[in-house]
């Protein structure tokens, strides 16, 4: 009894072994497999979901929808975000609040996401991009909305 | 003339004597033997670090080292050119003269087995009579080296590691050397290559059937752990020990005890291949004359590196295949699996020796 015990836990031992060495030897002789993206020659495949940098969505028209309410500036745990206001005039007389600035300091951010989910309109989304270095680091103080950009029409 | 490693030796050894002294022209040999040998050292460094990085990569899905030189082949030198530059620090608490030889031993002991070791036809440093009992010998006195690194780094990490090596090295010396004996069994003969030569008409592997290849599996597990390789690298187990017994080490003296691993590897594999696959003798089938003729037409040397760098691959696939052992479960396997099985296995040996049940 004992021994046949003993016997089978050996001839166990060796086929799980060799079972796991099947494996890797298939590993080693099907190279198809490999999954290494050699970075600088290839470009890396990326999740949608990847956080490289916050970014300021524009359209054709060189509209944002950005209200200028500062939730984001708020939500940042860092104070990654500035946001400087002006008052526009809108047609009718009225003023109107829009944003004069938005200064987003990437050397500050972790990446968190918390400003994209604060923003009300959607304005702010992370994108793909993530080859951030530079020779300066001013260079990483950066605005978001466009020159001559401004807020689309309906977005209140 | 033919060209064989054997004759290049014959012929310098017949210059040598005709041009100077007989004691000179011995100082001379001397001098060369020893200068070919740490040359081999270094490019069996070099060649079979870049094979594990390789090997290791192709069996994890990646590529490797693969962009110094062509196909990555000049990594290991560069490699080598950062560690012989490096600072070799000795830390202040340590034992200056012990933390200083360690290195050296370890070393040497390598160094001392590659004497018996065949590479070719009549192509061997000392043809000793009995090399296989001269190599289990010599192949123990590393662990000296390792337990002074231990204990002259005065770290807990290196201490632990130098002891769990020690009791790994002695546990697996056993069945290291009772499945050698099988062999020497079936040969009658400890002189290597007396060994050889009885694997004329088939590798003793072939030969000797059941009895043979269950040592030679307990052989490739027992070498796997006296060399301090994965799955049995408790000594090093970089997740626990950082380093283990070479913790403390940097510069040249860590890469002598880095390429005192590979050299390791290498000679046990050598002997693995010589005792099991018939050494540099080339693949013979009983009496099939045109076979063996064919066989023949590859040199001897080429017969050796060869089936010493499979055995080297299959220890390097063990390597990237299976977790790490604990160190109960090291001693278990030694005490309760390895040991008996190997005795039984030499009664068994011995049985279809005495009786001629091998081919």
């Amino acid at each position: 009894m004992f021994l046949s015990k003993y016997i089978s836990e050996v001839f166990g031992g060796v086929k799980s072994l060799l079972t796991g060495m099947r494996r890797t030897g298939y590993y080693f002789t099907h190279h198809k497999n490999i999954i290494t993206q050699q970075y600088p020659n290839q470009k890396p495949v990326l999740a949608e979901r990847f956080r490289g940098e916050v970014v300021m969505t524009h359209d054709e028209n060189n509209e944002h929808a950005c209200t200028g309410c500062t939730a984001c500036e708020l939500a940042c745990p860092n104070g990654t975000i500035k946001i400087v206001t002006k008052f526009d005039i809108t047609p009718e007389g009225k003023k109107k609040k829009a944003i004069d600035t938005f200064v987003y300091h990437l050397e500050l951010c972790t990446m968190c996401n918390l400003c994209v989910d604060a923003c009300p309109t959607g304005a702010i989304t992370m994108s793909n991009s993530f080859e951030h270095s530079v020779f300066d680091r001013s260079e990483l103080t950066k605005v978001l909305n466009k020159p001559g950009s401004k807020i689309r029409e309906g977005v209140e | 003339m033919e060209f064989s490693l054997a004759s290049i030796a014959d012929s310098i050894d017949q210059w040598l004597n005709a041009h100077c002294a007989s004691w000179l022209a011995l100082t001379i040999e001397f001098v060369i033997v020893g200068v070919l040998c740490i040359g081999l050292f270094a490019v069996l460094g070099l060649v079979l670090i870049m094979m594990e990085r390789k090997v290791s990569a192709y069996m994890q899905l990646r590529l490797g080292p693969n962009r110094v030189g062509p196909k990555g082949m000049f990594q290991t030198v560069a490699d080598t050119l950062k560690l012989l530059v490096k600072e070799g620090l000795t830390p202040a608490g340590a034992d200056k003269f012990l933390f200083n030889l360690a290195p050296f031993v370890v070393m040497i002991a390598s160094m001392l087995v590659l004497a018996p070791i065949a590479f070719a036809k009549d192509f061997v440093i000392w043809d000793v009579n009995i090399g296989v009992l001269y190599v289990s010998a010599v192949s123990s006195i590393g662990v000296i080296g390792i337990l002074m690194a231990g204990w002259a780094s005065n770290n807990k990490y290196s201490l632990l590691g130098a002891m769990r090596s020690g009791a790994q090295i002695v546990s697996y010396e056993l069945s290291a050397g009772l499945s050698i004996l099988t062999i020497v069994i079936f040969s009658q003969d400890m002189s290597i290559s007396s060994i050889i030569n009885s694997q004329q008409d088939g590798w003793w592997i072939f030969k000797g059937h059941i009895p043979v290849i269950i040592s030679f599996v307990i052989f490739i597990i027992a070498v796997t752990a006296e060399t301090n390789r994965a799955p049995f690298d408790l000594a090093e187990a970089e997740s626990e020990l950082t380093a283990g017994f070479h913790t403390e080490y940097s510069g040249m003296k860590f890469a002598l005890f880095f390429l005192a691993e590979y050299v390791n590897i290498f000679i046990v594999c050598a002997i693995g291949a010589t005792l099991y696959l018939g050494g540099w003798m080339p693949l013979h089938i009983g009496n099939w004359e045109a076979f063996n003729h064919i066989m023949d037409y590859i040199p001897s040397s080429v017969w050796f590196l060869g089936k010493t760098f499979f055995l080297i691959f299959v220890i390097m696939w063990f390597r990237w295949t299976f977790p790490r052992l604990r160190i109960d479960q090291l001693l278990n396997l030694e005490w309760k699996y390895l040991l008996p099985i190997s005795m039984f296995n030499l009664l068994l040996a011995t049985l279809v020796a005495i009786q001629g049940w091998y081919f």
